[in-house]
């Protein structure tokens, strides 16, 4: 076998974590010095992160990349990872978005800046072992790893109402955790009483058979954990306030990448582990989708807060995402996971560029603002690209990811794609009405009259989330076609019995019948 | 040749790059030369590459032109492709030859303002996106220049942003824009699920097999589903009822934009797309019928409502939402090629009256309102002319282009084979309309023109006629309104010309549309009209129309002081409606607008501050810290505590045991 890829990529911060801790942050020099550290290291984890995506092959559908070694033999528990066409793309978001957000802290964070850069390294490499784990137990050790950081940041570095927004997020998040943890091991026992083998080994569990109440209550459980993270409606509240609060570092990474860790734990292992019970809740996730999706859009429109308007405009986005993953055909599922890319991108610099006038202002109300498109020019057009790319305007990433989401939700739920379609409306509504108050008109505040475009460091953060948008919207096939083996693999796990449409047997049965599955976990 | 449709689009594309990046440090000349070069050499690759297909046999006028796959999952396969076949290289030719005229006239109307780039990078990005609209090769491609027209449409109607008005109307017209572009993407979608494929080329052979073997029924409802879905999606962008609301508020924008966007080329887009899917219209009968009755109701009200405005442009506007509906007329009476060969007469006459209000504009240094004005042909003759060559061709006067291609709507409507009635409803509306048309048009003419100046003394020293780059464009349009429609004279006229005429128009464009006439052949028999009632059709609308004139005539020039107050005091309820747009504006705002703005104010603050957050989250927090607040009474350390809830326990152990 090969290096240890992941392995490298999941633990490179910490390298970088270890060096800073040597860095004294008493003089102004020594915080450039951490700060250069701590994004030197992320963009190494970069440059490494970018091998897996040369050395993950297209035709495989199985995990590829594998790592597997015993950890905790006695129960069963390994240290196990691997990736696939889903979790190749979140880790590079991962690692793209990372160092991205420290240059966007250069100055925005000038207090306690060594504990900050450790907590933000320490949570890449969280959010990157999550991604990649297969081993439930280590995904949880992970998982639950994303939210100490995660919660120091908004919890320390926050704006006025800081420890209700992080107390909210903990409890939020923890309590479905917890149920979490209680059926992993309760799966764990079924598996074992099936088989007589003691593994958390995601693979393995796959094909446990549970009865249905069981299904069904412990897809619950997972799905509630998931939920509360992507976030759906109606447990969505901690998102506006842990964003609001949050400083921008925060609000980045959480949009951008945490979010995701929802989609991805219902794509990785509510769905396929558990596919009665999710065909269940099938009717309720996918009203629930359809519900976040137009609520979260119509409740950003009214916002007075910048933030919060972003922020209640990813619960509409991430319902797009719910929905696709719940259509559970190759176009939905594909431009489903698009969307998740699209999201951490666009979302993240929109956060990005809030956080650039806050900055210099300290606020985010709308009204505050009003004509920057005068003080401001080369500010207001990346603006402007970012809500467009928001939109879902043809040409940007946007676009492509709604598009291939509502289309294969057409083809199996026209109500639900229809109501769904009405977000897009929204969207351009509640977007372009921000976008007008912040940049048309005069410039009526005083205060904003002296504002200085973006200086250097920030068109340099934002420049490659701006590229971004319009590679994946004019050639999205670079991303899809790595998508495509695991997209069907994985609704041929997840679609239990409901009757399939002919040519979706014919694609799949292409797919399986090429490549077998699990190649790389054979090879060991 | 079709190897370098790509040009087409790209030559406005590097236009838009080099200015909106760098237009800021190039100059104003250079941004000029960038800004009409581009649009000037992809008008000149346009006229090449169709002069080649014209030299090809008819069967063989169709290039493809595939630049990559761009999505693919599954069994969609959407490729980014152009193609070019007579019906798009008609839009094409109309489109890049308009744009140039348009941009070298921006140049003088446009030399002082200080976002001079701004203004020819998003003009050139508009050309670009409606090049793609025109060739793109499948819908995918097509909604990409549809939205991308849209934007284009959105920057330069709010281009003078810093009026909140201005950047108003920009963003409703976006919004409205993407109602309808809300109802153009389920019919995409409704097209894939049935028949699998978004591509041309691929799509309509396989819904003429269809059809030929009786797999797909005429009027089966999913045809008639897509059909009206995607005619939403072109109420959106061509501005017809319900959907046209954005159009008159566009015309905040520069007037040339107000020429080229939204009178000339894009809002036609609408009317393109149902020529480009004519198959399938063709086999939604019921659709159709829809589809001609909103359309002639478009054409009556938006010219109705033209008869009272005083601005001049918003006059226009309403003129051009009626003409768009004869377009719409055509094409839903299965005459396609009538309802293009209207778009095109209609780009020349309604971008040289735009461009001559433009002028007037100007001259009155911004006024619009119609009142201040008069008197204006002496000092702006050239002016004064073309715009009366545009305004007898949207009259319907003979021989202006106007008369040929509305003459063929209307006529067209009257023989329309799958209702006839219905076909002669829409006619008499539409020769109703057209009698407005004249008189509206008229009307501005002589308010204009005409009489005395009303104005203000400085305005009257201020009034001259405008320099050559712009007074230039105005000609040249002025000159295509009068010979623009000779290239589709009836063949009914055969008589007066000592030479054999043709259509030669529906001839080129016969290639594109002759499926659909096969079909209707086999379904119903095509209703045969003798000439006699062609040459009354005709006759009836050139007397129309010249009736408008001599009303205008008789109300404006004979008694301008008295006759309208006089009209307006005893029709006052009707003057009073009309005059306010039917309230229209005001109803979608109560009606629509008002109720979700306080909707969503609901949710945010009952539904998610209230219910979820507050009797949810931070309710069970409270009910928590009650809770455990209860139970702590049980530890409290007092013995008299302790004493009391033995008691208790003592007594319902007694209770237990005996009862």
């Amino acid at each position: 076998m090969n290096a240890p890829l992941l392995t490298y990529i999941t633990f490179l911060p910490l390298l970088g974590i270890l060096l800073i801790l040597f860095i004294s942050q008493r003089s102004e020099s020594g915080k450039d010095v951490i700060r250069s550290l701590a994004l030197v290291t992320s963009i190494v984890v970069f440059l490494v992160s970018l091998r897996i995506y040369f050395a993950f092959d297209p035709n495989v559908a199985g995990f590829q990349l594998v790592e597997k070694h015993p950890w905790i033999p006695s129960y069963g528990i390994g240290y196990f990872m691997g990736i696939d066409g889903l979790s190749l793309w979140l880790v590079l978001l991962t690692t793209f978005l990372t160092p991205l957000t420290i240059l966007s802290t250069w100055n925005a964070i000038s207090d306690r800046v060594k504990e900050f850069q450790v907590l933000m390294l320490l949570l890449e490499t969280a959010m990157i072992g999550a991604f990649v784990s297969l081993d439930l137990l280590l995904f949880y050790v992970f998982w639950e790893l994303m939210l100490i950081p995660m919660y120091l940041i908004i919890g320390v570095w926050g704006g006025k109402q800081r420890i209700y927004a992080a107390i909210k997020f903990f409890l939020y998040t923890a309590v479905g955790s917890l149920l979490m943890l209680v059926c992993i091991v309760g799966l764990v026992y079924f598996h074992q009483r099936e088989t007589g083998v003691l593994t958390f080994n995601l693979l393995e569990l796959y094909g446990t058979h549970l009865s249905r109440i069981y299904e069904i209550l412990f897809f619950a459980a997972f799905a509630l954990a998931f939920a509360v993270k992507v976030p759906m409606f109606p447990v969505h509240t901690w998102l506006p306030d842990a964003h609001v609060q949050a400083p921008t570092a925060g609000s980045v990474i959480l949009a951008g990448v945490l979010l995701k860790m929802g989609t991805y734990g219902f794509f990785r292992f509510a769905m396929p582990l558990f596919p009665e019970g999710s065909a269940f809740f099938s009717p309720l996730i996918i009203t629930l989708a359809v519900i976040g999706i137009v609520y979260g859009a119509m409740v950003a429109m009214v916002q007075p807060d910048a933030k919060k308007l972003v922020a209640y405009s990813s619960i509409s986005h991430l319902g797009y995402c719910m929905l696709g993953l719940y259509a559970l055909t190759p176009r939905a599922v594909e431009g489903s996971i698009l969307q998740m890319i699209n999201h951490g991108i666009s979302t993240g610099a929109l956060f990005l560029l809030v956080g650039v006038v806050y900055e210099k202002r300290h606020t985010h109300e709308i009204k505050e603002f009003g004509g920057l498109a005068r003080v401001m020019p080369v500010y207001a057009a990346i603006f402007f690209i970012i809500t467009l790319s928001s939109i879902g305007f043809p040409t940007t990433n946007g676009f492509i990811g709604e598009f291939l989401i509502l289309l294969g939700t057409f083809e199996v739920n026209k109500v639900a794609a229809i109501f769904a379609a009405s977000g897009a409306i929204l969207g351009a509504l509640y977007m372009l009405w921000m976008y007008q108050r912040l940049f048309f008109g005069e410039v009526t505040n005083p205060k904003n009259k002296k504002l200085h475009d973006l200086t250097l460091r920030e068109v340099v953060y934002l420049v490659p989330l701006v590229v971004m948008v319009f590679w994946i919207g004019l050639y999205p096939n670079f991303f899809l076609n790595k998508m495509h083996r695991s997209v069907d693999h994985f609704i041929s796990q997840v679609k239990v019995s409901a009757p399939l449409s002919p040519t979706a047997v014919m694609e799949r049965h292409a797919s399986i019948h090429k490549t077998p599955l699990y190649m790389s976990v054979a090879e060991e | 040749m079709e190897g370098y449709i790509f040009l087409i689009p790209l030559l406005p594309l590097i236009g838009f790059l080099i200015n909106g990046l760098f237009g800021q440090k190039i100059g104003k000349w250079m941004i000029t030369y960038i800004g009409c070069s581009s649009i000037g050499l992809a008008f000149l690759t346009s006229v090449l590459i169709v002069y080649h297909m014209l030299c090809l046999p008819v069967g063989e006028r169709q290039f493809t032109q595939v630049l990559w796959h761009w999505i693919t999952v599954g069994n969609l396969h959407i490729d980014l492709a152009f193609m070019l076949d007579p019906l798009s290289a008609v839009m094409i030719l109309v489109v890049t030859g308009v744009s140039f005229v348009i941009h070298i006239y921006s140049k003088g109307y446009m030399a002082h303002d200080e976002s001079y780039w701004r203004y020819y990078a998003y003009l050139n990005m508009f050309v670009f996106f409606m090049t793609v609209l025109i060739l793109g090769a499948n819908y995918v491609v097509m909604f990409v220049g549809w939205e991308g027209v849209g934007l284009a449409s959105y920057l330069l109607i709010g281009f003078w942003y810093k009026e909140n008005l201005i950047a108003d109307a920009g963003k409703k017209a976006f919004i409205v824009n993407r109602v309808g572009d809300f109802g153009f993407l389920l019919g995409m979608f409704l097209i894939f699920v049935t028949f699998g494929s978004l591509s041309y080329t691929e799509l309509f052979p396989k819904v003429l097999h269809m059809y030929e073997h009786g797999l797909l029924a005429m009027n089966s409802p999913v045809m008639i589903a897509i059909c009206l879905l995607l005619f939403v999606g072109a109420t959106g962008k061509s501005a017809q009822i319900p959907l046209y609301v954005w159009l008159p508020d566009a015309m905040a924008g520069p007037t040339p934009v107000s020429a080229l966007i939204h009178a000339a080329t894009m809002v036609t887009a609408g009317v393109y797309m149902v020529a480009r899917t004519n198959i399938l219209y063709t086999l939604a009968p019921t659709a159709l019928l829809v589809m001609s009755l909103m359309s002639a109701a478009t054409a009556f009200i938006a010219a109705t409502i033209g008869v009272l405005q005083y601005d001049i442009k918003r006059v226009l506007a309403y003129s051009t939402v009626s003409q768009l509906g004869y377009m719409f007329i055509g094409v839903s009476v299965l005459a396609y090629s009538a309802g293009i060969f209207h778009l095109m007469s209609h780009a020349f006459f309604k971008a040289c009256l735009f461009l001559c209000a433009g002028a007037v504009m100007h001259a009155m240094r911004g006024d619009l309102d119609m009142r201040d004005m008069g008197g204006l042909a002496k000092k702006m003759p050239i002016t004064y002319v073309t715009m009366l060559f545009a305004s007898l061709a949207i009259s319907g006067i003979p021989p202006f282009s106007g008369f040929f291609s509305k003459d063929e709507v209307l006529g067209k409507a009257f023989m329309f084979p799958y209702y006839p009635v219905v076909g002669k409803i829409v006619w008499f509306i539409g020769l109703a309309a057209a009698g407005i048309t004249a008189f509206y048009m008229f009307r501005l003419m002589f308010m204009t023109f005409h009489g005395e100046f009303r104005g203000t003394e400085e305005e009257a020293r201020h009034v001259h006629e405008m320099p050559f780059s712009m007074t230039g464009p105005l000609m040249v349009l002025a000159f295509l309104s009068l010979v623009g429609g000779w290239v589709g004279i009836p063949e009914v006229m055969n008589s007066l010309f000592p030479f054999h005429v043709t259509n030669l128009f529906e001839n080129f464009l016969d290639p594109v549309f002759e499926h659909s006439h096969e079909i209707v052949a086999g379904f119903v028999t095509i209703p045969h009209y003798s000439s006699t009632v062609e040459w009354i059709l005709m006759s009836s609308s050139v007397a129309v129309g010249i009736g408008g004139i001599c009303l205008a005539y008789y109300i404006y020039i004979c008694h301008p002081d008295t006759l309208p107050q006089k009209l307006a005091h005893t029709f006052a309820l009707h003057y009073k409606l009309i005059y306010n747009k039917y309230y229209i504006d005001e109803i979608y705002y109560h009606v629509v607008v008002l109720p979700f703005y306080f909707l969503s104010t609901f949710c945010w603050k009952v539904i998610d501050a209230f219910l979820i957050d507050g009797v949810g989250v931070n309710g069970q927090a409270w009910w928590v810290q009650r809770g455990s607040r209860a139970v702590g009474l049980v530890q409290n350390g007092y013995v008299q505590t302790y004493g009391a809830f033995m008691l208790l326990g003592l007594v319902m152990m007694l209770w237990f045991f005996i009862f």
